[in-house]
């Protein structure tokens, strides 16, 4: 066959219910059977026949999502090719879970516009389809080249071209060496390479936690919503999302992880997280829960904080605010529950955050979201509240290229350690270069001959 | 007074390394061919360094060697030192360097090329492309002969519009004294090339007798009978030594007190010169902390005393010259026989060129070696072989070759030169191949000795001793990974060489992928049924010992195979394609690549641009075939 196996989502992000990954290619079963655990093996299974199992991480085994397989077998499929589809019923994370699954069991994530560029070429499409195809292609790809970009500038790229920076180190020397075998330079040893590795590997696996908690899923502004317990933090959760994904009690301490909620305000995208409440407690869970919140709070683009307004003020509260006075996130406070009798001390509210710092709501009846809307809006217009510089990975692709590069260079630093010569050593180091490189479009190989010449002294 | 010389299928301008191979190929392939030189006394001269091989050059002589050509017997028979450079680096990087006997070397080049049939060796200065109807006619001489010609490769080296500068004197002037080509350039620029100006040097030449060797330290040669050539029946050479001394503080002290003196700072060159090659005051400038460089003394043959002084490259005054030279150890009283000097020179951009190194806009006309932007002797025959056995073909209407990245380092050489254009003198390093696991010295037959016989210059008995060799590799890897040993036979052997041990048995590939175990132990544990010869062993030892990093190389070779198969049709107008990158279309129409592979790598075109480019490519075939 012609082509590689590749992967995507194959359903709109952000879209409810289900999330799809499509795998096509030569090896689409066998990908689809390392990541799929149904009653009998996809290989097995009937073509155009939905079948149900878990999905688990190929690696570590564990499940990751639960739901439904079908085999298509080319040239009966979209492509043409052999296709599966994996139907997971979980949220954008999970399906990005299932997808990050799927490449780690050996396809590759496919180019914007892949699935119907081989649909064409394999005939699939009808001929006067190709300039639409074509539109298809360059529309996707642009769209994607602005995003991937714009998602490693600033302090990301700064982390990557040191790590590259690192490697392309160790890179010339090997090169020197092997190039100009009688120069007087220093014979690169298995050392230099672990060295060099020892220094990397760490720093992309901070990379790549960074990525897999979660943290920011997509592109959005970082919304964190704090307060005590059951002040009405998933209400207001609810009512800018307008829809009942948090569970919401009377039972103080009920949302104990941080549940979030894609959104638009006025067109700006929101990543808003609801935290669980912050109070004393000797739950253990519930302080883990609680340590998260402070966490997030640091980190946000934007606070909400939540008070009751049918309450006075308690020393939880007041310590909140002053924490949020120091902290650089802006802030706005949102007084719930103005429908009971107003309790609480609103001018101390306002010395704390500031006058135009609060909204008034009643979040369980969605009464004040609009106000609350426009001054977001407001405060993301005026420049308040910018999205900070993403200094973690955030762009699966980009994900995918750390993990390929931390894999070579763990793999150099093996072989060169078990003795193995120069030449396969350089091979890893280098692709683990050229992957970094791919992140932060870096991709000439005059690079590398660039770096040789500035370091070292060479002639004949 | 113009006159009709003579009528040929392939005339060859210059006798350089290029000319020599692309005219002995051409001549060997049944084509009636002319060389034409400015000198005939200097034939395969080597106006710099006297050696040929070294990393990723000498893979090159085996490939030029693999297709049938002549450099690596030449430096075989000629040399006076050979050593296996990058031993311990893995088999990858392995390469010879010999140190050549120059007067030899290029006298043996021209016995051969007198001797070839086909072949007519000529003194004459060509100042004109004779064009007619858009395709390549001929040639025109100085004095005024004209020579028919279905084909022409010109090989001009640093000839064309050659200018000599030694400190603050500069003549115009071709290399080692020659005589330049100034009208040529003149033509090729009226007939729409593009030319660059690019500049080298050379450094002096001292006589032996006045080298202090106590002060020097030896570098001697291997004892181990090396060659580059696959020929069974080559003489064995004696060994010569070379020599090597530094550098230092008062060197470079004479060096910055007279560098307003040196053309590459007064700005009196104007050329780009290589900065893999950079001359002596360069690299002190540059390299301002380093107390001292490495000085390289190599004999320049066995019957003259002039040395060549290795690292010294330089443009600076002669007087100052001779003063550096004094500071060196071993060098103070060295007398200079010939000054070190710079020279610039023009050359084709050579993305004017396809694949086959034939000029897109004249038919049949092709270049190779400085005349195309490169640097260095093997880099110059492996484009001279190309340019030499393509305009055969097309003489004898037979399909091009086009070698690959994957094929060799002359397929990466091209098309690099070809796809990407370049701004310095372009030498072949090993960095620059990415399919490096592959392009090895061990195994340049392997990768191209059956398409030289298939072309026809590979000799019958060269190509059944390949056979053979390739037989005896597949039945010993075939063996190895079938037969198992018992625990007890290699108990001995793995507490020997410090490695684990194994339970039951092991299957003998697997032992032999254990770094501390060889092919040796292999046979000395297990023996074949007929004993290996000493190069298919090391083929088995090799694909063994690299088989993971192989395999996975070959799936990309594999990979990019597929996308080089995909022709783009001559003349293809990519603006008729909607959708393009503004930049990618520009780029596209000025490379006009052969095939979708090129144009990946064409820098500026995008992975969208190759889908595109793929899709309409379809669009046009199935359309066709409606």
């Amino acid at each position: 066959m012609e082509w590689d196996t590749i992967a995507a989502v194959a359903t709109a992000p952000g879209e409810a219910g289900i999330g799809i990954v499509r795998i096509s290619g030569d090896a689409a079963v066998e990908v689809g059977d390392r990541v799929f655990r149904g009653k009998r093996r996809l290989g097995e299974s009937e073509s155009h026949r939905m079948v149900y199992g878990r999905i688990v991480d190929p690696e570590s085994g564990e499940t990751v999502d639960e739901g439904l397989a079908v085999v298509m077998k080319g040239p009966r499929s979209y492509t043409g090719e052999d296709v599966v589809e994996i139907h997971g019923h979980g949220g954008p994370l999970v399906v990005r879970r299932v997808l990050e699954a799927v490449l780690r069991a050996g396809a590759r994530l496919a180019e914007p516009g892949e699935f119907t560029k081989r649909a064409f070429l394999r005939g699939k499409m009808d001929l006067s389809q190709a300039e639409a195809v074509i539109d298809l292609i360059r529309a996707k790809s642009d769209l994607a080249r602005r995003v991937a970009l714009e998602q490693v500038q600033g302090r990301l790229s700064e982390r990557i071209r040191k790590l590259r920076e690192r490697l392309v180190d160790v890179l010339a020397h090997i090169e020197v060496t092997i190039d100009y075998p009688e120069h007087d330079v220093e014979a690169v040893t298995a050392s230099h390479v672990r060295r060099a590795a020892d220094e990397v590997v760490p720093e992309m696996d901070r990379l790549l936690r960074d990525a897999h908690s979660g943290r920011i899923i997509r592109e959005g502004l970082e919304t964190v919503i704090v307060g005590k317990p059951n002040v009405g933090k998933s209400s207001l959760l609810n009512a800018l999302a307008r829809a009942d994904r948090a569970i919401v009690t009377d039972i103080p301490g009920t949302t104990r992880d941080v549940l979030q909620e894609f959104i638009q305000v006025r067109g700006i995208p929101l990543n808003v997280l609801d935290t669980a409440g912050i109070r004393e407690t000797g739950d253990v869970v519930e302080q883990l829960g609680v340590q998260k919140s402070r966490e997030r709070m640091k980190q946000a683009d934007l606070v909400l904080l939540v008070l009751d307004a049918s309450r006075p003020l308690e020393p939880t509260d007041v310590e909140l605010m002053e924490e949020l006075r120091s902290s650089p996130s802006p802030v706005l406070a949102v007084l719930n529950k103005v429908d009971l009798p107003v309790r609480v001390d609103r001018k101390a509210v306002e010395q704390y955050l500031g006058k135009d710092r609060i909204v008034e709501m009643v979040a369980s009846q969605g009464k004040g979201v609009e106000e609350l809307e426009d001054r977001i809006a407001r405060m993301v217009f005026g420049g308040e509240v910018a999205g900070r510089d993403p200094a973690y990975l955030s762009n699966i692709r980009h994900i995918e290229l750390v993990r390929k590069a931390r894999e070579h260079l763990v793999s150099a630093a093996r072989a060169a350690e078990e003795g193995f010569t120069l030449d396969v050593v350089a091979v890893d180091v280098r692709s683990a270069w050229e992957a970094l490189g791919e992140i932060i479009g870096e991709t000439a190989s005059e690079q590398l001959l660039d770096q040789i010449f500035s370091r070292f002294c060479l002639g004949k | 007074m113009r006159y009709v010389a003579g009528d040929y299928d392939v005339i060859v301008v210059g006798a350089g390394h290029a000319g020599c191979e692309a005219a002995l190929a051409s001549a060997r392939l049944g084509c009636k061919t002319l060389v034409l030189t400015i000198n005939l006394d200097a034939v395969a001269y080597m106006p710099c360094n006297p050696s040929v091989g070294g990393p990723a050059k000498g893979i090159v002589v085996r490939e030029i060697d693999a297709l049938g050509g002549e450099m690596g017997k030449n430096a075989d028979c000629t040399h006076i030192q050979m050593r296996m450079l990058n031993t311990g680096k893995g088999p990858a990087v392995r390469a010879l360097r010999a140190q050549a006997d120059k007067v030899l070397y290029g006298r043996r080049m021209k016995q051969v090329l007198e001797s070839t049939p086909n072949l007519t060796l000529r003194q004459g200065l060509v100042e004109e492309i004779l064009v007619r109807g858009g395709r390549v006619a001929g040639v025109r001489t100085q004095t005024g002969a004209e020579y028919r010609a279905r084909a022409v490769v010109l090989t001009t080296g640093t000839y064309l519009r050659g200018r000599i500068i030694i400190g603050d004197v500069s003549y115009p002037g071709g290399p080692a004294g020659q005589m330049p080509a100034l009208k040529l350039s003149e033509n090729l620029a009226d007939l729409g090339f593009e030319l660059v100006r690019f500049k080298t040097g050379t450094p002096p030449r001292v006589n032996r007798r006045s080298i202090d060797f106590e002060k020097l330290i030896v570098q001697p040669g291997d004892d181990e009978w090396l060659h580059f050539s696959h020929e069974d029946q080559l003489p064995r050479r004696p060994q010569v030594p070379c020599w090597l001394t530094y550098t230092n503080e008062r060197t470079h002290a004479i060096i910055y007190e007279n560098l307003h003196r040196a053309p590459m700072f007064s700005g009196e060159i104007k050329g780009r010169g290589p900065r893999y090659c950079p001359s002596i005051e360069d690299k002190v400038v540059r390299f301002r902390d380093r107390p001292g460089h490495q000085v390289f003394l190599e004999p320049e043959g066995l019957f003259t005393d002039e040395w060549y002084v290795q690292g010294m490259s330089t443009s600076l005054p002669e007087d100052v010259q001779v003063e550096m030279l004094h500071t060196i150890p071993g060098l103070e009283r060295a007398e200079i026989m010939r000054p070190g000097y710079a020279i610039e020179y023009d050359a084709l951009v050579p993305t004017q060129l396809r694949p086959t190194l034939e000029t897109k806009e004249i038919p049949g006309l092709f270049t190779a070696g400085q005349i195309n932007g490169t640097s260095g002797y093997e880099e110059a025959a492996g484009q001279g072989i190309v340019a030499g056995i393509n305009a055969a073909l097309q003489v004898l209407e037979r399909e091009p070759l086009v070698l690959s990245r994957a094929d060799g380092y002359i397929g990466v050489m091209i098309d690099d030169l070809v796809t990407k254009g370049t701004n310095e003198p372009y030498r072949l390093l090993t960095s620059r191949a990415e399919h490096r696991l592959i392009l090895r010295n061990d195994n340049a037959d392997l990768r191209l000795m059956e398409l030289g016989y298939r072309i026809g210059l590979v000799p019958e008995r060269r190509y059944e001793r390949l056979c053979r060799k390739k037989e005896q590799i597949e039945r010993e890897l075939d063996r190895l990974s079938t037969t198992r040993i018992k625990a007890r036979d290699v108990e001995f052997l793995l507490r020997e060489r410090g490695t684990a041990p194994v339970q039951d048995g092991v299957r003998l590939d697997q032992l032999l992928r254990r770094p501390e175990i060889n092919y040796g132990d292999i046979e000395r544990i297990a023996p074949p049924p007929e004993k290996l010869d000493p190069e298919a062993a090391e083929q088995v030892e090799i694909q063994i010992k690299y088989a993971g990093y192989i395999e996975k190389e070959q799936e990309n070779i594999e990979r990019m195979r597929r996308l080089e198969e995909r022709v783009i049709p001559e003349g293809f107008d990519y603006r008729e394609i909607p959708g393009l990158s503004s930049e990618g279309r520009e780029k596209l129409m000025q490379i006009r690549p052969r095939s979708v592979g090129q144009a990946a790598r064409i820098s500026g075109v995008s992975p969208a641009d190759i889908s595109i480019l793929l899709v309409y490519l379809e669009h046009r075939r199935r359309a066709a075939n409606e």
